[in-house]
């Protein structure tokens, strides 16, 4: 248990600092796609007799590659990729029916953190060290090429570079974040809480921290309550992002417009043009 | 490790030189000439209007300035250097960009990226960087889009938070491309005359890429007017006459001036059309 607690807490901390890119990228279809053929790649590796983690990364980070080279726009050309992870999905499935292990399937469509392993959590940690300090790395050039891709692309900055390690990052970090919460489930760690963070804020670093403290929050609570009740893990941090979501989305903004007009505020965003 | 940007660029731009030359400058890709035989010069603080119909290559134009494409021969030159991508002495302006109305960012944020947002890692002084911002979304009458979120702007708005994202590196030549064509008649007024006074107070050099030549007719230096495959350029009064329009599209066209002082082109095909404003009256001395 207290590997899964360290290993769900390094990887809620990687899922809401690149789920804030996803989010702002507009590529959370991608992400689940990533997710999906990294499941071909799980699954292969279960046959072969290798630890699932290698095969998703492998799986992963070529789908990523893959989709960063076929262009900037190939992250929004949904017929593309869904022909492509629906055909990933169907090896899987092969692959599993070849083996006939259902839990390894369980574990890798739905995450299985609690039976993490101390080697477990070194891997985890050992990739996700890099992926943060990438991320500082490119926190500039990123966000800019992700708000304004036409200037930052004239201002000089490198955008199929930028757009492959993008892919990268989101790559490895699916591949962790699927341990935790499975292929599936994959938004709740790596799209939701990014999502509650931009609903709140409008400067991207608070709305990084808030969407790891979300991610965490939600994954800690998952794993306690996890510990007394037969329930797995990744329906209760699914459960909890989704109902902060739906709270921040819907119920927050009419809590605030009812605070405003008990104290009889002028609304600063309804200015003439 | 530094990204190929205005760092890695020669700091000896001679300011004094034109601002662009071209000479029989082509323009196309591989397979396709999209226009050829362009030859024109640009002085400081000129307020240039880039018209054609669509597709014509008003774009590639752009294109070319920012270094983002080579020219398929002749020869341009800005500040008597060769275009390279990066240049911190033009201010961009697309016309798309990808800000959508679920874009919950400080417009801030957007103009403070265009300060460093090109340099790797994160800054240094974000302060200064967002006083820097400040002050340019100031200058162009937008300090209070400054803690706005960018997706709730009116499309007059964005264009001044675009503008001042251009202006952040005092730019000497500002590329604007189609800025005008959502806005109303009121705003399209209102920016227009904001680029005037950009140009006319930071002495910058000005090409809007726009479909409708009149209101812009009253702040205009010079035109380059792109269409079949050929360039115009010089003053709009030696560009829009009959028989230079008609040697540009090869087919007769008139041109007529209204009592306003508004041109109306005749005669140019339906494939065209949107080129000519199709409310405009002709002979009938409405305007706006």
């Amino acid at each position: 248990m207290q590997h899964a607690f360290e290993a769900g807490t390094i990887i809620a901390i990687v899922a809401g600092v690149i789920g804030y890119f996803v989010v702002l990228r507009r590529s959370s279809f991608a992400a689940h796609a990533l997710s999906d053929i990294g499941f071909a790649g799980a699954a292969g590796a279960v046959v072969i007799g290798v630890n699932p983690v290698y095969g998703l990364l492998l799986f992963t980070t070529l789908g990523g590659v893959g989709i960063a080279i076929l262009g900037p726009k190939a992250a929004n050309r949904d017929v593309e990729i869904g022909t492509v992870l629906a055909f990933m999905l169907g090896l899987g499935v092969l692959f599993l029916s070849l083996h006939a292990y259902a839990n390894e399937a369980i574990s890798i469509l739905f995450g299985e953190i609690l039976g993490i392993s101390a080697s477990g959590v070194v891997l985890t940690l050992a990739a996700s060290i890099p992926i943060l300090i990438v991320t500082v790395i490119v926190y500039r050039p990123l966000l800019f090429s992700s708000l304004d891709e036409d200037v930052a692309e004239a201002k000089g900055v490198p955008m199929l570079l930028i757009s492959i390690i993008f892919m990268l990052l989101v790559a490895v970090a699916t591949t962790f974040s699927v341990q935790v919460v499975g292929v599936l489930l994959i938004f709740a760690l790596m799209v939701t809480p990014a999502a509650i963070g931009q609903q709140l804020t409008k400067k991207p670093v608070y709305a990084i921290i808030i969407s790891v403290t979300v991610a965490l929050l939600a994954t800690w609570l998952g794993l306690f309550i996890a510990f007394y009740e037969p329930y797995p893990v990744s329906f209760f941090i699914t459960t909890i992002v989704f109902v902060l979501y739906l709270f921040v989305r819907y119920a927050y903004p009419r809590l605030k417009r009812l605070r405003r007009t008990q104290t009889d505020q002028p609304q600063p965003n309804s200015q003439p043009i | 490790m530094v990204t190929k940007t205005a760092e890695t660029f020669p700091n000896q731009v001679d300011l004094s030189a034109p601002v662009i030359e071209a000479e029989h400058l082509i323009a196309g890709y591989q397979d396709k000439t999209v226009w050829s035989d362009a030859t024109f010069t640009v002085g400081r603080g000129q307020f240039v209007a880039v018209i054609g119909p669509n597709g014509a290559g008003k774009t590639t134009l752009f294109r070319l300035l920012l270094g983002l494409q080579r020219p398929l021969g002749g020869v341009i030159k800005i500040f008597d250097s060769k275009p390279k991508r990066g240049n911190p002495h033009i201010g961009y302006v697309p016309q798309k960009h990808g800000i959508d109305q679920d874009t919950n960012i400080e417009c801030l944020e957007l103009v403070r990226l265009a300060i460093s947002g090109y340099h790797w890692g994160v800054s240094l002084d974000p302060g200064k960087e967002r006083k820097i911002a400040l002050d340019t979304l100031t200058s162009v009458g937008g300090e209070d889009l400054a803690h706005r979120s960018l997706g709730g702007l009116s499309g007059g708005e964005m264009q001044r938070i675009f503008l001042a994202e251009a202006l952040v590196s005092n730019p000497e030549i500002l590329l604007l491309d189609e800025p005008l064509s959502n806005l109303d008649i009121r705003r399209s007024e209102e920016l227009v005359k904001l680029v005037d006074s950009v140009v006319r107070s930071r002495n910058v050099s000005a090409f809007l890429v726009a479909h409708d030549i009149n209101p812009l007719l009253p702040f205009l230096d010079n035109v380059i007017y792109i269409a079949n495959g050929k360039v115009a350029t010089g003053t709009p009064k030696d560009v829009f006459t009959s028989e230079r329009l008609s040697a540009l599209y090869g087919v007769p066209i008139e041109v007529i001036r209204d009592s306003k002082g508004n041109v109306a082109i005749i005669g140019v095909s339906d494939r065209d059309a949107d080129f000519v404003n199709p409310n405009r009256c002709v002979g009938c001395g409405e305007s706006k």
